[in-house]
C-alpha cells in the first residue's frame, strides 16, 4: 500500500534519539522555557508524568540555577549551555557554565536535619540527587553538571 | 506565571499561578512582606495552579514563614499536588508547614 506523506505511519519511538543544545545567557528568565523545550521532548519519548512535571523540571531549574548564579554570578558576558539527550530509555542532561566548578560531594547537605529544615538555602543539589538517578561534576571546556534519569514504565 | 491576592475575612489569601522558582520568588516574597507590613497576620498560600517550585521557592516559603510568625502572624498552605506534596515530604517541609488539602479546610481551620 502507498502512503501519501499525510497517512505516513507514526515513526516508532524506540529508534528515535533525540539530542537538544540551547545556549541562554546568565539570566534566570531564561531557565522556564528551556525546562519546558526538555520536558516536552521527554514526553513525547513517554517519560511518566511524574517525570515530566517533577523530576526532570526540578532538577533541571536547579543545575541551570546553580550554573547561572553561583557558575557564571549572573555576568552578562558569560553563557550556559543545556545539553539534553533523550532516547526512549533515559534522559541525560548536561549543564555547562563558565565558572571554576566546586566539589559536589562537599557541598552537599542533608536538608532534613532538624537543624537544616528551617534553613532558606540548601535543598538544591539535595533535590538534584533525589529526583535524578545520577548527578555527577566534572570540568570540561568549563563547569559541566551531568545527570541521568532513566525512563519509567 | 504571577501571584494573585485576595482577602477572604481577616486571611489573605495568595494564588500561585504557573511556577514558583528562582526568577520569580522575589515577587512573591515582597508581596506578602508588603502586605505583611500593612498590618495583615494570617496568610494562605493556595497552590491549586501551581506547576513545580524550586529550591530557592522552598526557600522562600521558609523565610516568609519565619518573618510572619516573628510579627504574631501564621502562614499556612493549601492544595498540594501529588508533585509538591513529594518535594514537601522529600524536604521534610511538610513538617514545618500546616498544609491543608483544600483551600475551605484552611480557612475553617485557621
Amino acid at each position: 500500500m502507498v502512503r501519501s506523506p499525510d497517512q505516513a505511519a507514526p515513526v516508532p519511538v524506540e529508534r528515535l534519539h533525540v539530542a537538544l543544545e540551547l545556549e541562554i545567557p546568565s539570566d534566570v528568565r531564561f531557565i522556564e522555557r528551556v525546562v519546558e523545550l526538555v520536558a516536552r521532548q521527554c514526553e513525547q519519548f513517554r517519560f511518566t508524568a511524574r517525570q515530566t512535571t517533577l523530576n526532570i523540571p526540578v532538577a533541571l531549574t536547579e543545575a541551570i540555577s546553580n550554573a547561572i548564579l553561583r557558575g557564571n554570578e549572573e555576568s552578562a558576558s558569560k553563557r550556559v549551555q543545556v545539553k539534553a539527550d533523550v532516547t526512549e530509555a533515559r534522559l541525560v542532561l548536561e549543564v555547562l557554565d563558565e565558572g571554576v566548578g566546586f566539589d559536589l560531594e562537599a557541598c552537599l547537605v542533608d536538608p532534613t536535619l532538624p537543624e537544616n529544615v528551617i534553613r532558606e538555602d540548601g535543598r538544591g543539589l539535595f533535590l538534584m540527587a533525589q529526583l535524578m538517578d545520577t548527578v555527577e561534576r566534572f570540568t570540561s571546556f568549563g563547569n559541566v553538571v551531568r545527570m541521568t534519569l532513566r525512563r519509567h514504565d | 506565571m504571577s501571584f494573585a491576592i485576595r482577602k477572604q475575612g481577616e486571611i489573605l489569601v495568595v494564588d500561585v499561578e504557573g511556577q514558583l522558582i528562582v526568577g520569580n520568588r522575589q515577587e512573591l516574597k515582597q508581596k506578602v512582606l508588603d502586605e505583611l507590613e500593612r498590618g495583615e497576620r494570617k496568610f494562605l498560600i493556595d497552590f491549586s495552579q501551581t506547576g513545580y517550585i524550586d529550591s530557592s521557592g522552598l526557600g522562600v516559603l521558609v523565610s516568609l514563614s519565619k518573618k510572619i510568625r516573628e510579627q504574631g502572624g501564621e502562614l499556612r498552605l493549601a492544595n498540594l499536588n501529588d508533585d509538591l506534596k513529594t518535594l514537601f515530604e522529600l524536604t521534610k517541609l511538610d513538617t514545618l508547614f500546616q498544609i491543608a488539602d483544600t483551600r475551605e479546610r484552611a480557612l475553617e481551620t485557621f
